[in-house]
């Protein structure tokens, strides 16, 4: 492959299934155990234990400040580039500790991909060249594998059709959508196994939201997709397992149905509904 | 109460008139000397400014005609030294100060380089004439290019920091996400948005050291031949317009008009050349 560093934590495969009560557990992307994150002296995350099923779409709901966004950002070692952030606990990809001495951090977001709140193609590049960029600047020179690797990116991003003939054109040219749709094209492009997405969708007219949605319903037939939203009624259109989160701790987790129908917990349901956040 | 909102009315717009008027002449006194100077070098100077003045050497006291061929050249041999030693160390360090460090040693490192920026020029030729001059036994191309990257090296390493500072978080964020390692997020993404900017400082240094004459006296200390090793002594434009300037003879001023027109002229042509390259394309947000 083109990613010999992969070799350090193997792909592992995991039979699909999809989520129904009461039947065998599904195979699992992620298992966080006990994990507590401090900014400073402030405590974000605190002792939240969750397992992200493979293959399905999971989101994370909860009031702003809940520490739903340091939570996703722990699962790709992000949240270490903000300064003086401590972590507990593990967290496992497909059975791996992302967090063991030996791994590098550019290898796990190699495998984990992130799309934002706020698209960000790269204002220098052109929309092909943003693509492509993350096999670039990890090595890859071969241009036939690379163009070949741009459309297929973009075919899955659902983009292509609109962007073909403009690949040229930079990559800030495009729509509000449409940059979303390129920086999921970007992520794509280095073939991650899992892909988070933070609010991707708040900055969006509800046109866009919903190709955005249409693209991650499509998306997780392959890909395990865990999502941080906002917006209650996404997290209930789009997402199979949900996992409420409030004041940095994980209050209650379970299937979107059940979450939304029979919430276990007084305040999950309170949030639900509107009392509160 | 008529009659009086009436009067206030009156009263306003003089005022309104006053302060736009005093802006207006503040203005025009901040522009003032700039137009002065210019007038001034193009009436003294302008006559002197020729073919020769471009393509011949120094004459001789007394005798016509006559160039500073082997100033400019030597400025701009000067201006390849200095350039060679502030850009890297001016750009990396700024990197530095942007990427890496601590909030402790950054806010150090930014109050050392301001107090740099604030150094007397001739400072900086009294410490390369101390450590070079001496130490060689001689002036030299060499010295007057080191004093020079030493005025460079806060100014560059400042405008690159504040440069990168202004490239959004999230295009740092989206190169790391992708598994793209820190130093080639900061090569490829960072200092290829924030390049204009950065070029823009490297220019303004460059047009800011091309017109010192201070640390030159006695480091470069000025020559009124072709230099022909970089060991060796070199003219520089400033130099040579100063060494005119003070000496009794009625040619060598309209040499030293003429060298310090087209001196003038050609910071203005680089900061010209900067507001060109700051104007560019909207896609490069710094």
């Amino acid at each position: 492959m083109t990613t010999p560093e992969r070799g350090v934590m193997e792909r592992v495969e995991q039979p699909t299934e999809t989520p129904s009560n009461g039947e065998p557990a599904p195979a699992l992307t992620f298992q966080a155990k006990n994990v507590s994150i401090w900014y400073g002296e402030k405590r974000a995350i605190d002792n939240v234990t969750l397992d992200v099923a493979s293959k399905a779409v999971t989101a994370i709901i909860g009031p702003s400040g809940c520490g739903k966004s340091t939570f996703l950002r722990a699962l790709n070692r992000m949240h270490e580039l903000t300064p003086k952030t401590r972590m507990e606990g593990t967290v496992l990809l497909h059975g791996e500790d992302l967090y063991s001495g030996t791994v590098d951090p550019a290898i796990v977001r190699r495998r984990v991909g992130m799309i934002f709140q706020k698209s960000n193609p790269f204002p220098t590049m052109t929309i092909g060249e943003n693509v492509i960029v993350g096999l670039r600047l990890n090595g890859v020179r071969n241009q036939k594998f690379l163009n070949e690797r741009l459309e297929k990116s973009l075919r899955m991003a659902a983009l292509w059709d609109e962007v073909k003939d403009d690949l040229h054109k930079p990559g800030t040219s495009l729509s509000g959508g449409q940059q979303q749709r390129l920086c999921i094209a970007r992520a794509l492009a280095v073939e991650p196994e899992v892909i988070l997405m933070d609010e991707p969708c708040s900055a969006l007219d509800p046109i866009a939201t919903a190709k955005i949605e249409e693209l991650i319903y499509e998306l997780k037939a392959r890909y395990t997709i865990v999502t941080v939203t906002h917006n209650m009624q996404q997290a209930g259109r789009i997402s199979d397992y949900t996992a409420f989160f409030y004041l940095g701790r994980l209050i209650e987790f379970g299937p979107t149905t059940k979450i939304f129908t029979n919430p276990t917990e007084k305040q999950t349901e309170d949030y639900i509904t509107g009392r509160f956040g | 109460m008529h009659l009086e909102r009436a009067h206030h009315h009156t009263w306003r717009k003089i005022k309104s008139a006053l302060a736009s008027g005093i802006a207006f002449a503040s203005a025009l006194l901040v522009i003032a000397p700039m137009g002065l100077v210019f007038f001034y070098l193009v009436v003294n100077g302008a006559s002197s400014v020729n073919w020769d003045f471009f393509t011949k050497l120094p004459a001789p006291v007394g005798a016509v005609g006559g160039g500073m061929a082997n100033a400019i050249v030597g400025s701009l041999e000067l201006l390849a030294l200095a350039g060679a030693i502030g850009i890297p160390i001016g750009v990396l360090g700024g990197v530095y100060l942007a990427e890496y460090g601590s909030a402790r040693l950054n806010s150090v490192l930014r109050f050392l380089a301001d107090v740099l920026n604030g150094v007397p020029s001739i400072t900086w030729g009294v410490v390369v004439y101390g450590l070079v001059v001496l130490r060689f036994k001689g002036f030299s191309a060499y010295a007057g290019g080191l004093a020079l990257g030493l005025i460079m090296i806060p100014l560059i390493l400042r405008t690159t920091e504040e440069i990168i500072l202004l490239v959004p978080n999230g295009y740092r964020e989206a190169a790391l996400a992708l598994g793209v390692s820190r130093w080639k997020t900061i090569v490829h993404i960072v200092l290829k948005t924030a390049s204009k900017g950065i070029i823009t400082g490297i220019l303004l240094a460059l047009a800011r050291v091309g017109g010192e004459t201070a640390p030159l006296l006695f480091t470069a200390f000025g020559n009124h031949f072709w230099n022909h090793s970089l060991s060796q002594p070199i003219a520089a434009l400033p130099l040579q317009v100063f060494t005119y300037a003070i000496s009794p003879y009625d040619d060598w001023h309209r040499q030293a008009w003429a060298g310090a027109l087209v001196l003038v002229t050609g910071v203005f042509c680089v900061n010209v050349l900067v507001r060109i390259l700051t104007r560019g394309r909207g896609a490069s947000v710094v």
